[in-house]
């Protein structure tokens, strides 16, 4: 083994092997290539979630934002919800 | 048998579709098969050298969809088996020669008197990529082990998906066991983990590759490369035979053990 290779390993043996790091960002990006490749999907998540909240919150509909963002080593779903007020569950299902 | 327009495809370029193209349609011919390759990289024609027929030719792809020559007249003939054609791509026109709808009825045609029809796809998903795709009923993925490659490669299968090829299979070019083996390069399951989809075969980093490129006679025709007996295995799975898949690093392991057992028994 050459004075490098053995220099190269000390270092390299810091840091995950580097597959590692390519399997990650590659599960990273393409959850953002798999999500901007079908505009469709982050508007049927929006309606669905819109139904199911409806059922306990009051909320604005139009002004629901949802969005796929990074954060360090992940990514995040970010839902912002302005909320008008709360419902009783149980009330609404009877009534509506 | 019910011929198979099949189209190689990648998205990213030189990942190896037209090496991939030129061993699988010679393996297949050696197996007998009739098959026909056709280059569909219009501006940017490879396919003739790698097979070795780039002296050949006298019409192409555009002459023959546009009628300036028959569909016949513009297939070239190999060298080295009875079953075996080449359409070339035109060199000099555009890649809007050629639309679609002329490529699905030529592939049309063609199925008549071939088993196989393979489809060399540029790189890219334009114009070239729609006309590759436009005549094909599966489709096969070549990536290397790159994050650059497999993210391409699962944009690809998307748009596959979308135009209606839903039983897209992967191959893995240009792996190297040594760099797997050491953590520096994806292996197999990582990536068939994230495409989720089937594997089709695996292709070894080959220096014969190159040798057989240099020559002009791909690597399946020889005995000793590790590429073109893994193109060979390949061949037999398009028929519908069951090839096992040997783990990567077989050939290397047999005569690792092979040592192993001369030095015990010493
Ligand atoms: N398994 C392998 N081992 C070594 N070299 C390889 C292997 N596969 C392909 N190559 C080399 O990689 C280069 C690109 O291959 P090829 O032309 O088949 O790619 P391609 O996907 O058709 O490229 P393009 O996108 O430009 O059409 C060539 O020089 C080829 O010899
Ligand atoms: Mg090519």
């Amino acid at each position: 083994m050459s004075l490098l290779d053995v220099l190269s390993r000390i270092f390299s043996r810091e840091s995950a092997p580097s597959k590692d790091i390519a399997r990650e960002r590659l599960r990273l990006v393409l959850v953002h290539d798999r999500a901007s490749a079908s505009p469709e999907f982050l508007n049927s998540l929006k309606e669905d979630l819109i139904k199911v909240i409806r059922d306990y919150l009051d909320i604005d509909e139009e002004a629901l934002q949802v969005n796929l963002e990074n954060e360090d080593n992940s990514i995040a779903l970010i839902a912002n919800i302005p909320v008008r007020g709360f419902k009783r569950k149980g009330n609404e299902a009877v009534s509506s | 048998m019910k011929s198979r327009v099949i189209v190689i495809t990648s998205g990213k370029g030189g990942v190896g579709k037209t090496t991939t193209t030129a061993n699988l349609g010679t393996a297949l011919a050696m197996m007998g098969k009739k098959v026909i390759m056709i280059d569909t990289d219009i501006g940017l024609r490879n396919l003739d050298v790698v097979m070795g027929l780039e002296n050949r030719i006298v019409f192409d792809i555009v002459d023959a969809v546009n009628g300036h020559c028959k569909l016949k007249q513009a297939l070239i003939k190999d060298k080295r088996f009875d079953g075996l054609y080449l359409l070339p791509a035109a060199q000099t026109k555009d890649k809007t020669a050629v639309s679609p709808h002329q490529m699905k009825n030529m592939t049309n045609e063609l199925r008549k008197d071939f088993d196989f029809i393979l489809v060399d796809c540029p790189a890219g998903i334009e114009q070239g990529f729609k006309n590759a795709i436009a005549g094909a009923d599966k489709a096969v993925v070549v990536a290397t082990p790159e994050v650059s490659s497999v993210r391409d490669a699962d944009r690809i299968i998307g748009l596959l998906e979308a135009a209606g090829l839903t039983e897209t299979k992967l191959i893995i070019n240009r792996i190297r066991s040594k760099m797997v083996k050491r953590g520096d390069m994806m292996d197999i399951s990582d990536i068939i983990d994230i495409l989720a989809i089937e594997l089709l075969g695996v292709v070894p980093e080959d220096e014969a590759i190159v040798v057989s490129t240099n020559r002009g006679e791909p690597a399946v025709l020889e005995n000793v490369s590790r590429a073109g007996a893994a193109y060979r295995r390949i061949a037999r799975r398009l028929t519908g035979e069951e090839v096992p898949m040997y783990s990567l690093d077989d050939p290397e392991n047999i005569m690792d053990k092979f040592k192993k057992m001369l030095k015990l028994a010493r």
